[in-house]
This record gives structure tokens, C-alpha cells and sequence, in this order.
């Protein structure tokens, strides 16, 4: 690990203040940050710590829905009664990452900002343009099972990692970010960015401001949900695909769905074309399988990756069928 | 960059002058000597770090000792009382629940904190529970029964805490 100036701040302005120095990162929970940092690929100048702002309150918003803070601990979000009946998707999303030891430590905020497994990324040595701009690409001609197929470019193809993220995705979660003068809100799915030809641009987030809560507004009445995830081995281990599913229901019509995909996308991947077709409709075997279909037409898989356009296909059709007999309590 | 943070390590109170690049688990086997405390991958992948911070469950690896400041931990070393081994170590050794004994602080430190998780209490919960420690000598079904026979003595003892999950 590379030596760094460390700020405990006690403040917003404060650590606002300090972001905008140069090379300097923002501290949370630290399971990500640290380990980026043993490997050397985040070699900060500064790091500033926030855990003792208070930003680790789960609360309900006035106009419906919740707010969470950014430093509720993952394990904190994922049992919480009121996300476990009201978003039973996030809860199972958040179980289903990472080991009970790590979402006790990572937070919300890093949760949204953690970086890539891609080999090459994280190997320090590779080509790889994520980690220094115009590099190129190793996983381009090289080994790319674990890569994306959905939203890639030729500079880069890592997946983003977060199963939190898909659901929040599924959810419509909006990323509340303070420290510039105004106060924003940014939807989840704009908050990534695609990669393109700048893959180390990876968020919306601007110089000086800090994520400060995640919004989930309110699920109608009736409305079903599921998370599922298939991996290489049946627990600690990132998805090879993954799908949160989110479908508003009046009496056995599907009124309105919403389905994110990880692990086979640059950034959880919402699919509104996809969505459309399950809209005003009665769910059957044979909607749900051109719903999928649907939602994969953009794939572009490369030798190793090929398998996970079937595989998400019918992880999609499963979520759907699990989530439209899945009954809200 | 050196700075000072007080620690709470197995009760006894620690004023410690440190780099900040010092992690909790390099303190404690490094500086303080508790190597109880092991080091397996040191990327929050094998769980054997385990400690308990201010009583939750946590890689120790992944953790800067700064961003503990004024916390409270324990580790294997800490865990029994008066002389007297704590119900998890018993329930280790009676079930033989290791065979090297590498990842077993860490076993039982996770399964410590397991214990205060608002987890089912069913086979498959106490697995995923405990999915974030690996025993590379293949230990788990002993592992296993050891935490499950801890949980069934605990529901004996206080039955409303046990059926909260």
C-alpha cells in the first residue's frame, strides 16, 4: 500500500471540501477501497474518512417510500423489517453478495461505488484503460468468461459487480449527492455511465459531492418481486447472471414491470423494451420467454461469454415466473 | 503519515501510534502480538481474519486500524472468560470441527457473531451464515454441528431470543 494523508472529518462540508483534493478518495466501510488499495490500482494521496457523519438512518420519505442513509451497513439494509416486507428483491439482492462479514463492514455508498472484479483490472499489470486511459483492452482478444455482454465497448467490457445495485436498479432507486451548492437526485441507471471510449469515467458523481442516501420510492399494493442469481459456486461468489425483477399487479394482470440484469453488463442494466411487453398483460410461460428474448437482443458475446446470453434468458424467465407467484405480505 | 488511535482489544484499553496504512489484523498480529488472529488471503476472501468489531463480524484485513478508532474488538483471545472456554470453542473441540486449525479463530469468531444475526435458524441458514469462512481441510460438516449443537443449547437457555429469527 502506497502512503496516504488520512482526514477523519466531522462534517459534510468538510469532507466535500477535502474530495477536492487531488488523488484524494472518499473512506466508508473500506472493504473495497482497502483491497483496491493493497493491490495498488487506488493509490490515493488523501483519504478521507466520513463514517462519523450521520448518514446511517433508514427512514420513511413523506411523499411514500425510503431513504436510506449511505453509511447503513449492508447487513443493517438487508435485515431491516421494513425493506425485508417492503423490498423483500433488495433484501435477497444484498444477501445473495459478497460474505455476512463484508456487508457487516460496507456501506450502502460503497456498495454503489465499488469497481470491477475484471482479472485484468485488478492485475495491475495488464493493458486495461479502466485503470490507465488509452491502454486499451487485455479482455478484448484475452480470457472474457466472467465479462459483459450488454452495454460493452471496444475499450472495455467488465462487469459491474453489485447485486445491491440490480435490485435498486429494478426499484427506480433515485442517488441522492450533496457538497456542490445544490442538492441533486440522480436515478440509479444514469448514475453509471456507460464506458465508451472513457471507461475510467465510470459515475455521474461530480468533484466535491458525496453520495448521501439512496431513495426507493413506494411499491403499489400488490406488487411481487425476486432476485436470483446464479453463480459458479452456491454462495460467496459474484454472479455469472443475475435478475431483479420488480412487477406491479392489479388482481392477476401485470400492470407495470421492471427488470434489471448483473453480471452480464457494464452497469445494472434495465430493459424497457423488455418491460413494455409485460405491460397491461396476463403472465404466461410463452410472454415471459419473448420478454427475454427481447431483453437480450443487444447482446454482444465473445467466444468465452457466449453461454450467458442463453444463461440470462432463462435466469429472466425464471425471475419472472418465481416473482408472479411470489405474493407481497 | 503516523497518527494515534485508542482501541477497546479484548477489554483492555490501547493507545496506539501507528502508519496509517496499518490494517486492523497487521496491528493485532504485528504490533500487539495476539496472533490468534490469522492471516490468510488478506483480500476479504477466506474469512480467516475474522475479529469482532464493537460486536459485529468482520475481516480484519479490510479494515485501516485509524477507521477503528474508539472501537471495541475481540478476537480468539478475548472470546472465553474466567478461565473458562466459550461455548463455541467447547462445542469446537467436542465435535472435532477442524483439522489443521488454521481458519478455526476465524470459524469461530464468524460463528460468534452468526449467533447475534437475525439468521434462520435451520441447517441452510447456519450454512449461508457461515459461507464466508473456508476451511480448505474440508472441515465444514463438523463445523457445522458444532454451531448447530451452540444454537439448540442456546434455545434451551433463552428461547424468545432464539425464535426472533
Amino acid at each position: 500500500m502506497k502512503p496516504f494523508r488520512y482526514h477523519r472529518i466531522k462534517t459534510l462540508q468538510e469532507a466535500s471540501h477535502l474530495t477536492q483534493e487531488p488523488g484524494a478518495v472518499i473512506l466508508a466501510g473500506g472493504t473495497n477501497l482497502i483491497d483496491m488499495m493493497r493491490l495498488e490500482i487506488m493509490n490515493p494521496a488523501a483519504v478521507v474518512d466520513i463514517q462519523s457523519l450521520p448518514l446511517n438512518q433508514i427512514e420513511t420519505l413523506p411523499s411514500g417510500g425510503f431513504r436510506i442513509g449511505s453509511l447503513v451497513r449492508n447487513s443493517d439494509l438487508a435485515f431491516h423489517p421494513s425493506i425485508q416486507k417492503e423490498y423483500p428483491v433488495l433484501s435477497q439482492a444484498i444477501l445473495s453478495g459478497a460474505s455476512p462479514q463484508i456487508r457487516n463492514q460496507a456501506t450502502v455508498g460503497g456498495n454503489l461505488m465499488q469497481r470491477t472484479r475484471c482479472t485484468y483490472f485488478r492485475d495491475g499489470i495488464s493493458p486495461c484503460s479502466k485503470r490507465n486511459p488509452g491502454t486499451g483492452c487485455s479482455a478484448e482478444h484475452g480470457y472474457h468468461r466472467s465479462h459483459a455482454v450488454l452495454g460493452i465497448s471496444d475499450s472495455c467490457s467488465a462487469t459491474h459487480p453489485s447485486d445491491m445495485c440490480v435490485a435498486l436498479a429494478a426499484l427506480d432507486a433515485q442517488i441522492v449527492l450533496e457538497g456542490k451548492k445544490e442538492k441533486r437526485t440522480v436515478p440509479i441507471t444514469e448514475f453509471y455511465l456507460l464506458p465508451q471510449n472513457t471507461p475510467w469515467k465510470e459515475t455521474a458523481l461530480e468533484p466535491a459531492e458525496i453520495i448521501t442516501a439512496v431513495d426507493l420510492p413506494e411499491l403499489p399494493e400488490g406488487t411481487r418481486t425476486c432476485y436470483l442469481k446464479v453463480r459458479d459456486r452456491s454462495s460467496y461468489e459474484f454472479a455469472l447472471v443475475s435478475a431483479a425483477v420488480v412487477l406491479e399487479f392489479n388482481q392477476n394482470q401485470i400492470q407495470k414491470a421492471r427488470i434489471a440484469l448483473g453480471g452480464i453488463a457494464v452497469k445494472p442494466w434495465r430493459v424497457p423494451e423488455a418491460e413494455k411487453l409485460l405491460h397491461h398483460s396476463t403472465p404466461s410461460k410463452k410472454l415471459f420467454q419473448t420478454c427475454a428474448e427481447t431483453a437480450l437482443k443487444g447482446a454482444k458475446p465473445k467466444k468465452d461469454n457466449e453461454f450467458k446470453v442463453e444463461l440470462a434468458k432463462r435466469v429472466i424467465l425464471h425471475a419472472l415466473s418465481l416473482a408472479s407467484k411470489t405474493k407481497k405480505e | 503519515m503516523e497518527l494515534t488511535v485508542t482501541l477497546e482489544i479484548n477489554e483492555k484499553k490501547h493507545v496506539l501510534t501507528l502508519d496509517s496504512r496499518t490494517t486492523l489484523l497487521d496491528l493485532l498480529r504485528e504490533e500487539l502480538h495476539l496472533t490468534g488472529t490469522k492471516k490468510g488471503c488478506d483480500h476479504g476472501q477466506c474469512g480467516t481474519c475474522t475479529i469482532l468489531l464493537d460486536g459485529k463480524r468482520v475481516n480484519s484485513c479490510l479494515i485501516l486500524a485509524a477507521s477503528a478508532d474508539q472501537k471495541s474488538i475481540t478476537t480468539i483471545e478475548g472470546l472465553s472468560s474466567s478461565n473458562s472456554l466459550h461455548p463455541l470453542q467447547k462445542a469446537f473441540i467436542s465435535h472435532d470441527a477442524l483439522q489443521c486449525g488454521y481458519c478455526t479463530p476465524g470459524q469461530i469468531l464468524s460463528a460468534a457473531g452468526f449467533l447475534n444475526e437475525p439468521w434462520e435458524r435451520t441447517t441452510e441458514g447456519i450454512k449461508e451464515g457461515m459461507s464466508g469462512n473456508l476451511c480448505r481441510c474440508g472441515a465444514y460438516p463438523n463445523i457445522l454441528t458444532a454451531v448447530q449443537e451452540v444454537l439448540e443449547n442456546q434455545k434451551l437457555l433463552n428461547p424468545q431470543k432464539a425464535s426472533h429469527s
